[in-house]
């Protein structure tokens, strides 16, 4: 039986359906302390005083720490992105010492024997604060004389990161058709359902300390190594752990303070300390997501051929730079121009300083922004030059016979056929009935209009070839890494550095293991997200997993596999050529009976009484996989609106998606990732935005104001595939984690602009909410 | 987040919740289904020095008839409500607006009268118990039994007419239902668990096609929930043509003071109030 | 501190407890009972949905003091042996129905609620069901297709294809 491309239902399920979970917070243990932070009600403003002897008396209370307590331990959280040489870097302390910089960063921490008696001693701490200029928006924060964020720096800008390729002048001059847009991102809060969690177990004393962090992690590999950087710790004295985790969506792509905290308070109280998140303070403290201006202009031909584009962004980098802050917006810098071909095009980025939580990666970091522009632009030209948004996109996309197709961003897409996931979606939708049925509503000026929207992107994964993150910057590489132990009863044990939180990787890995070494299913165990089980890593993010850690799985299981032939060669005594590998048995071509299966190799591996010389024990592998190129899913998503004029309503009437994410291991979990980037992508197009009131105080702090669309919100949606297989590796696969997100919010806003254009409207921002649209309907209308 | 501390109290009976309440002093509040409360608990927004909790007292939960009106227990559960034949027999609008209230889990413990004496101008219930003229029954330990109209109930914004040393034992609605009556409640937000932005609650009656009784409450169209009263006196006696039904409902905002804030401004609230008040009505008279 | 008595998961635990201690807060880290998770303050998302004395409660929205004298069934309760043996448990696993499986426990327990009362739930009467339960993962898809697939398989004995 084929295990690759079966809709297996997934091994870790078990688990996670009877409530026998491994949630950091579900770990306590004995000796316990618990900790809670104290956060700035401030957005901007200095600390000239912290009184914690109230707070230090109460029952409980073990300690209470401010950072000027720990200022010479605590270190500052890294960024591993210098996007620019001169790129400013503002120091940025776990625990604020002098300056707090947006509401919500943490000023003191209690740490007390239950949570409880943590919580009510922070209402003990009291803190004099002198407020500061605060500086909200992003526009004005770059004009001169503008009040700072960070005084030191004399300017509120981090970098400035410029790409150009062709003659963008010779493209716009004399252009038939030139659009200028000016769209915004808004700020989103990612809202994984677990809240951030960490706990830190210390074990010995002095210099020889050990720890165990566990932590609700996308990247315990990564947070290893830089929380010995961070704390001078030696990384050989710490484990951390991601045991299972909820989610993620990016937001836990970080090295957060109270990560580093949990380390340092362990290591001062010698007692395993934890800090559970509460969803409140998590929505100001958890990095956020998306915020860009973006100001595009698009040069084209009457006929709807495009020349050029110029970007022009400004990024909202929050009060510091985290993990990979400045390097989100730069991951977009490459899909701007989408799947079309154009002569010139020109990005430049300016990271923005402001009084509000560092924004970082938000699932796909970079490429919705990207994607949204452009399609965005697709649907106004299609408008301006009369033509159906498809066939404009016709005209401009790169056909199948032209891959591999060197992109005017500077990639190379390697395959792809857009022809053909466009037309399978077209029928899907019934595109032709519906836009007739958008004329009826029309014609009659129906109260209720019907908007198609169209998305036709593509995105890059596999992040990511090391020597290309090397020129951009980066520091680190983007290989990953797999081993395959075939223990001596014949099991198997596969371990990748790849940490699952919710992608399956314990059933897809299995899967891949079970086809490469002929093993049912049931024999393998996948293992991840434990620093001391997995050795190395680069952890989960930008849809590599598959892409690249599951290659790695894969070559390591075709690594182990050579090995067993030697052995089985030897043993059947007959030539390694001369041996088939398949369902499991090595067997003699042309020799029927002669045959030994893998785990009769195996075994023979672990006794070692007869091996080959030159040949070691026991049968197993590693593998660390550097991808040559990223991937390059693609796809057509198609988007009905209704949209009630009356009140401003838009309810999705129907949603197709057809995706081409290459080959595919597990159906099954591919269409689970689709709908849930759809689910994510529409509530960023209508519902979801982090707002900041004048002061700088975040208003959605909750979920009764941060609005995280429910079943009752979201259509049931046609999703199917096409498939063209990458070219860049040997699974033939892309990445999926990301696609559904990217591709579905500029489709429903687009759908949306589509059902308004005939009331004078071409824009609505986001998140659509159905007062902007029924402001969009007045003010296009009075135009 | 963690709730601040204080007592808790357990009364068995009306009587002894009253004389727990007048003894725990100001700083008591009371818990009935606790569903808006305990948020505010967690966040620290409310520090009660005392919670007088009136789960366990049976008497709080009946819904009886009582002649030309029913009688809702303060504590009877939104999903007890909804299902009660008596509530969806002589008062439906009440049954058809608690069922937008929340989500399942959150009705079988929030309370009809915890939803009144809470009155958060958001909250679907004041607005429906303004519209039907209904009567809140009050009782204390010093001043005993108090009968307040639901237009002196609702003071100012999160704030009843009740003392601090009153509890809130049931609520008596005038009947509104059967032959000739019409009703809806139309809630207009942005996702599922969202709340209001603007609800309009309707009740008509008609006799030989006239109206011979309209009631519209308007939800989260000022600090407190108001009645549509211009409309109401423009379609008294109308026979409800299209026109006259959109020309009314064009006064639905008037006299309104609508909040501005992060769910939607005041001109949109007018806006909304007016076209869901036609709808409402239109959707009341339909048969 | 008052003492209470609660029967979780078929077994009755007596405690003295602080007034103020959620009900959630008690069966995770009094009682052990962990696979009830938190996932918000405001009682939107309904991760630790339960079910007290039958019907569904967002157990970070009442008292353990509340909860005294009465009965309560966790997602643990639904499989006293460890296997996901419940229909609705089955269902999630063969629908797909959970991805990082966070709002598993409280959206099973809610479907749960919802298939008590109305054991032929259309798709709409699924989605609007289930408004008090927020899930990221899964756009909620397939957890419509599993509370299906349960409630065919509990009204025929049949597990739908």
């Amino acid at each position: 039986m084929t295990e690759i491309g079966h809709a297996r239902p997934r091994a870790e399920d078990a688990r996670l359906v009877t409530g026998r979970t491994r949630w950091t917070d579900n770990l306590t243990p004995a000796g316990t302390l618990h900790v809670a932070y104290l956060r700035s009600p401030h957005a901007h403003a200095r600390i000239d005083r912290v009184d914690v002897e109230a707070a230090r008396r109460r029952p409980n209370v073990v300690a209470v720490l401010t950072g000027k307590d720990l200022a010479e331990e605590q270190g500052a959280l890294p960024c591993a992105w210098q996007v620019t040489e001169d790129m400013k870097l503002p120091a940025h302390p776990p625990m604020a010492v002098d300056e707090v910089r947006y509401a919500g960063e943490p000023v003191a921490c209690v740490v007390a024997r239950d949570r409880y008696s943590a919580a009510d001693a922070l209402e003990d701490i009291d803190v004099d604060y002198s407020p500061l200029p605060v500086v909200l928006d992003m526009e004005r924060a770059v004009e001169d004389g503008a009040d700072l964020v960070h005084s030191d720096l004399g300017t509120n800008a981090s970098y400035t990161w410029v790409f150009e390729q062709g003659d963008l002048d010779a493209a716009m001059r004399d252009a038939p058709v030139l659009l200028e847009r000016r769209f915004v991102q808004q700020r989103l809060i990612p809202t994984a359902m677990e809240p951030r969690a960490v706990l830190c177990e210390p074990d010995g004393s002095g210099p020889n300390m050990d720890f165990t962090l566990y932590s609700s992690t996308q990247i315990p590999h990564i947070l290893r190594l830089m929380l010995a950087v961070v704390t001078e710790i030696p990384e050989h004295r710490i484990r951390v752990v991601a045991p299972d985790v909820g989610g993620g969506f990016g937001s836990k792509l970080q090295v957060y303070g109270e990560e580093v905290l949990a380390l340092l308070l362990a290591r001062r109280l010698g007692r395993p300390v934890k800090w559970t998140e509460s969803r409140s303070e998590g929505n100001m403290a958890v990095h956020h997501g998306r915020d860009q201006v973006q100001k595009v202009t698009l040069a084209a031909d009457r006929d709807g051929t495009l020349r050029g584009l110029k970007v022009e962004l400004l990024a909202d980098m929050g009060a510091y730079l985290m993990l990979v802050t400045p390097g989100v917006p730069l991951l977009g810098a490459f899909m701007f121009n989408g799947i079309y071909k154009m002569d010139a095009y020109s990005f430049t980025c300016t990271g923005v300083f402001t009084n509000k939580t560092p924004t970082d990666a938000y699932r796909g970091a970079g490429r919705p922004e990207a994607t949204f522009a452009i399609e965005r632009l697709m649907d106004e030209l299609a408008a301006e030059i009369g033509v159906d948004p498809v066939e404009v996109r016709r005209r401009n996309w790169i056909t199948h016979e032209e891959f591999p197709y060197d992109t005017i961003a500077g990639l190379t897409y390697d395959t792809g056929n857009y022809e053909a996931a466009t037309e399978k979606a077209l029928a899907l939708f019934e595109y032709d009935k519906l836009r007739a049925e958008q004329h009826d509503r029309r014609e009659r000026r129906d109260p209720v209009q019907l908007g198609i929207g169209v998305s036709t992107y593509t995105e890059m994964c596999g992040l990511a070839p090391s020597r290309v993150l090397g020129s951009l910057s980066y520091g680190a590489g983007g290989w990953e890494h797999a081993s395959v132990r075939l223990l001596p009863s014949g099991k198997v044990e596969v371990v990748t550095g790849s940490s699952a939180h919710g992608q399956g990787h314990e059933t897809a890995w299995a899967q891949i293991a079970a086809d490469r070494l002929g093993v049912p299913f049931e024999d393998v165990r996948v293992l991840h997200g434990d620093t001391a089980v997995s050795p190395k890593g680069m952890d989960t993010y930008g849809s590599r997993s598959l892409a690249v850690g599951g290659v790695a799985l894969y070559r390591a299981c075709d690594k182990v596999v050579d090995k067993a032939r030697t052995i089985a060669a030897h043993m059947l005594e007959a030539s390694e050529d001369d041996l088939e590998f398949g369902g499991g048995r090595f067997s003699v071509r042309g020799v029927e009976a002669a045959g030994l299966s893998i785990q009769e190799v195996t075994q023979a591996a672990f006794a070692a009484h007869d091996l080959p010389d030159g040949v070691e024990p026991s049968l197993d592998s590693d593998v660390t996989h550097d991808p040559e190129n990223f991937s390059f899913p693609h796809g057509t998503h198609l988007c009905a609106v209704e949209i009630d004029t009356e009140t401003g309503f838009t309810k999705i009437r129907r949603y197709v998606a057809v995706d081409d994410v290459g080959n595919v291991v597990n159906p099954l979990i591919v269409e689970g990732q689709v709908h849930g980037g759809l689910a994510q992508g529409i509530a960023q197009a209508l519902y979801e935005e982090a707002v900041y009131d004048a002061d700088g105080n975040l208003t959605t702090t909750t979920m009764a104001d941060y609005l995280v669309p429910s079943a009752a919100d979201l259509p049931s949606f046609t999703t199917d595939r096409t498939e063209t297989p990458a070219a860049g590796n040997p699974l033939g696969v892309k990445g999926v984690g990301e696609a559904g997100t990217i591709a579905s919010t500029p489709a429903v806003v687009n759908a949306i602009v589509d059902a308004l254009r005939p009331y004078g409207v071409r824009d609505v921002p986001m998140p659509c909410t159905p007062e902007r649209v029924w402001t969009a309907l007045r003010e296009g209308g009075a135009r | 987040m963690i709730p601040p501390t204080f007592e808790y109290l357990r009364p068995r009976t009306p009587d002894e919740a009253v004389r727990m309440l007048a003894d725990a002093g100001e700083d008591a509040k009371v818990l009935a289904g606790g569903q808006s409360l305990m948020p505010l608990l967690r966040l620290r927004l409310a520090y009660p020095e005392a919670l007088v909790d009136l789960d366990r007292i049976a008497e709080l939960r009946e819904i009886r008839d009582d002649g030309d009106a029913i009688v809702i227990g303060a504590t009877a559960t939104h999903h007890q409500v909804v299902r009660d034949p008596l509530v969806r027999e002589h008062a439906p609008l009440v049954a058809a607006a608690t069922a937008t209230v929340a989500d399942p889990a959150v009705r079988h413990r929030g309370t009809f009268g915890g939803s009144l004496a809470h009155a958060d101008p958001a909250g679907d219930l004041p607005a429906v118990a303004l519209a039907l003229d209904a009567v809140l029954l009050a009782r204390s330990a010093s001043g005993g039994e108090r009968e307040i109209p639901a237009r002196e109930f609702f003071a100012d914004w999160m704030t009843t007419a009740l003392e601090p040393d009153e509890l809130l034992t049931g609520v008596r609605i005038p009947k509104a239902g059967g032959p000739g009556w019409g009703f809806r409640y139309e809630k207009f937000h942005r996702t599922a668990q969202a709340w209001a932005i603007v609800g309009v609650a309707c009740a008509v009656r008609r006799v030989q096609g006239a109206v011979e009784d309209v009631r519209i409450g308007l939800t989260n169209m000022g600090p407190v929930p108001v009645r549509a009263s211009a409309v109401e006196e423009r379609l008294a006696g109308s026979t409800l043509s299209d026109g006259a039904l959109r020309e009314a409902s064009d006064h639905a905002a008037e006299g309104t003071e609508p909040p501005s804030d992060l769910h939607g401004s005041a001109e949109y609230r007018s806006h909304l109030a007016r076209v869901l008040t036609r709808r409402a009505l239109t959707a009341a008279t339909a048969r | 501190m008052p003492r209470i008595r609660v029967e979780v998961d078929g077994a009755t635990y007596e405690d003295d407890v602080e007034p103020r201690v959620l009900l959630v807060h008690h069966l995770r880290e009094r009682l052990g009972k962990v696979g009830t998770p938190v996932g918000c303050d405001t009682a939107n998302c309904g991760a630790c949905t339960v079910l007290l004395d039958g019907l569904s409660v967002k157990s970070c929205s009442v008292l353990a003091v509340q909860a005294d004298g009465r009965s309560v069934t966790t997602v643990e309760g639904l499989s006293p042996d460890g296997s996901a043996g419940h229909p609705l448990q089955r269902a999630f696993h063969r629908e797909h129905a959970l991805q990082c499986g966070y709002c598993t426990p409280g959206m099973i327990m809610a479907s749960l609620d919802l298939l008590r009362d109305n054991p032929d739930p259309s798709e709409e009467e699924v989605r609007e069901g289930l408004e008090g339960n927020l899930c990221r993962c899964t756009g909620y898809q397939n957890i419509v297709r599993a509370v299906r697939s349960a409630a065919a398989e509990a009204r025929t004995g049949e597990v739908a294809p």
